[in-house]
């Protein structure tokens, strides 16, 4: 849908312009003949990417897959236009990994981690050791980082991992299920964390989570996945500007003569309850119409609100329509 | 992404090449393993015989010495490539020791954290992983077997003088891919095992028994059926004729079994080719072990 929308209408002009972060063309992965993903096409432009989906849909598949662990049984992915099977080594030197779960280099602390991490990145000695300390305090893993990551709380290794995603500065940063089993306070700080890098352009991010709430926060565009496809793929402020023409009004009146009326102004309406009509207002027809139509039906509109879609709408929709696709 | 700023910025500077990288693992290893005081007390000590060895080159060339300590240059075993095999077998026992305290732990350690996706998701290949744990064990090991073995070899030369050098220089390659060889199958081996059983003193044990248990079930074989060709299922025993073969000193003839009836059995000793063979497949085996369990991530099917 998102991409049709992309071509036909008004969407950001950064958006549009810039080129695709990853472009998805046709790639399939099956495990032991199993299909996980099945031909899932499209370009991916956001500076940060919300990946959602069910238990079992494929958004770590997809992640893991566009890193290179497993190799495509059809298709292909580019990411800044590399080829993911061709150029794999590139693709990771551009690319932050934070695994969705606990994972470290046992019995070294915590610089010491990260420090190693940049270095396998590419980073000279020196300019890894200054980096990771700089990651690690602006993470906020400042006071701790000489401790041991094996006796870091959850919160604590949650950062860890995000600063050996960050240490080397990449352009891309995958974050898979990155706020998993943090306190309100620790979320609140990720979320900030992830926003900070967003807006400072530095970098694009793709977020593998389940908690709508967290990508409705951080990210600007999602992908839905179901059954290893591609649901619904959209920008989410487009989206809610277009659901800008849903209206829900509250009555008081003749209910079916106004009905009537809008009827043959040409908006599609529902009434859902004694007094409340759902409508869809089409091209040409305003707000004021509508009020010009309950004074000639001698009706009171006694609320009128514009019905946004939340993303738990968009995903309930998603899960609802099936295979979307792009 | 400075300290003071709390900004997060892309790195431009400078980059590594990337076929060096391989060796930031063995760097970052070593602190671990020379943290304890334990192993560093036992590494040094991994050095008396080369020290033994060096005294006993220099004893060989110092008639003063020999006068000293009242003893006849006639009566001390030669320096040829006997002797020199002599010191690589004694130093290939240490280099079993100091793998089964050193290896188990380094492929273990990051698959029990998860750690393995952590360097799979960079420029780093699962080649570059392998190789670079197995040069924590090479380069340990290196230190104390054909490092030393040749810089012995050279001082033997220096002493001896350039002739002697011109005509045993194959003994140099002899001490050096000997060694080469035994160190190259022990990495393998503790990376494989250390791979497949995360428990540290698991893996310390079943390395152990690598090396003992066939070399026992060997013993019994060739008690069994008289023959030698047992040596074929043990690493020692393997090591053994592959290094004798290096050292030309290999021969196939083992004893010689009487029985009552003055009839003879020549116990022989399997072909250099069948050890060359046995050890191949060791290495295969391995390689095929490792390459299924050094993964991003395992596949559930």
């Amino acid at each position: 849908m998102a991409a049709e929308l992309k071509d036909d209408q008004d969407l950001a002009p950064q958006v549009v312009t810039e080129a695709p972060v990853i472009e998805l063309d046709g790639l399939s992965v099956k495990f032991g003949g199993r299909p996980i993903l099945q031909s899932l096409r499209g370009q991916l432009r956001g500076r940060s990417i919300g990946l959602l989906g069910p238990n079992g849909a494929g958004k770590t598949t997809l992640i893991h897959t566009l890193l290179g662990f497993h190799a495509p049984s059809a298709g292909t992915a580019r990411i800044f236009g590399q080829d993911i099977t061709a150029d794999t080594k590139e693709i990771r030197s551009i690319i932050g990994y934070m695994p969705e779960r606990d994972a470290f280099i046992g019995k070294m602390s915590c610089v010491h981690f990260v420090r190693l991490m940049a270095e396998l990145s590419g980073l000279p000695t020196d300019a890894a050791l200054e980096r990771a300390h700089e990651a690690l305090f602006y993470v906020g893993l400042g006071e701790a980082r000489y401790r041991k990551v094996d006796t870091y709380s959850l919160g604590m290794k949650q950062l860890a991992k995000l600063a050996q995603a960050l240490v080397h500065g990449p352009k891309l940063i995958f974050l898979d299920e990155p706020t998993n089993g943090l306190d309100p306070p620790a979320r609140a700080r990720m979320i900030r964390l992830i926003r900070e890098i967003r807006d400072s352009g530095q970098a694009r991010i793709l977020i593998s989570s389940h908690l709508l709430r967290d990508v409705e926060e951080c990210c600007e565009e999602i992908l839905i996945l179901k059954d290893g496809r591609i649901a619904t793929y959209c920008n989410l402020e487009e989206e809610r500007r277009l659901n800008r023409k849903f209206l829900m009004l509250e009555t008081r009146g003749d209910q079916a003569a106004f009905t009537k009326a809008i009827g043959e102004l040409g908006c599609e309406y529902a009434v859902t309850g004694d007094s409340r009509v759902k409508l869809v207002l089409h091209e040409g027809i305003e707000v004021r119409d509508l009020y010009r139509v309950a004074a000639e039906q001698k009706l009171q509109i006694r609320r009128l609100n514009f019905k946004r879609d939340s993303l738990e709408d968009i995903f309930l929709k998603a899960m609802e329509n099936g295979h979307g696709g792009l | 992404m400075a300290v003071y700023e709390h900004t997060y910025k892309q790195y431009a500077g400078p980059l590594t090449p990337e076929w060096s990288r391989f060796l930031i693992i063995p760097r970052h290893a070593f602190r671990d393993v020379f943290k304890s005081k334990l192993f560093t007390a036992f590494f040094v000590l991994c050095f008396t015989p080369v020290l033994a060895e060096a005294i006993f080159i220099y004893l060989h060339h110092n008639t003063q010495a020999l006068g000293i300590l009242q003893v006849r240059i006639n009566n001390l075993i030669p320096i040829d490539a006997s002797f020199f095999e002599f010191w690589t077998h004694f130093q290939a026992a240490f280099a079993g020791l100091v793998t089964v305290l050193v290896g188990p732990p380094l492929v273990a350690r990051d698959l029990t954290n998860n750690g393995l996706p952590l360097y799979l998701c960079r420029p780093f290949s699962r080649a570059e992983y392998v190789f670079g744990k197995m040069c924590v064990v090479l380069i340990l090991l290196s230190a104390i077997t054909w490092v030393p073995g040749l810089l012995m070899f050279f001082f033997q030369a220096y002493l001896e003088g350039f002739n002697w050098l011109g005509s045993n220089i194959w003994i140099a390659s002899a001490i050096f891919l000997s060694s080469l060889l035994w160190i190259l199958t022990l990495a393998l081996l503790s990376q494989t095992v250390s791979a497949w059983v995360k428990w540290r003193l698991a893996a310390s044990a079943a390395l152990i028994g690598l090396y003992f248990i066939p070399a026992a079930f060997a013993e019994i074989v060739n008690a069994m059926f008289l023959t030698r060709w047992g040596h074929i299922l043990s690493i020692g025993g393997v090591r053994y004729n592959l290094t004798q073969g290096l050292f030309g000193t290999f021969v196939r003839d083992a004893g010689r079994v009487t029985w009552e009836d003055s009839s003879e059995i020549i116990l022989r000793e399997p072909a250099l080719w069948c050890s060359w063979l046995a050890l191949f497949l060791l290495c295969a085996i391995c390689l095929a072990l490792l390459s299924r369990k050094v993964k991003a991530y395992e596949i559930v099917r």
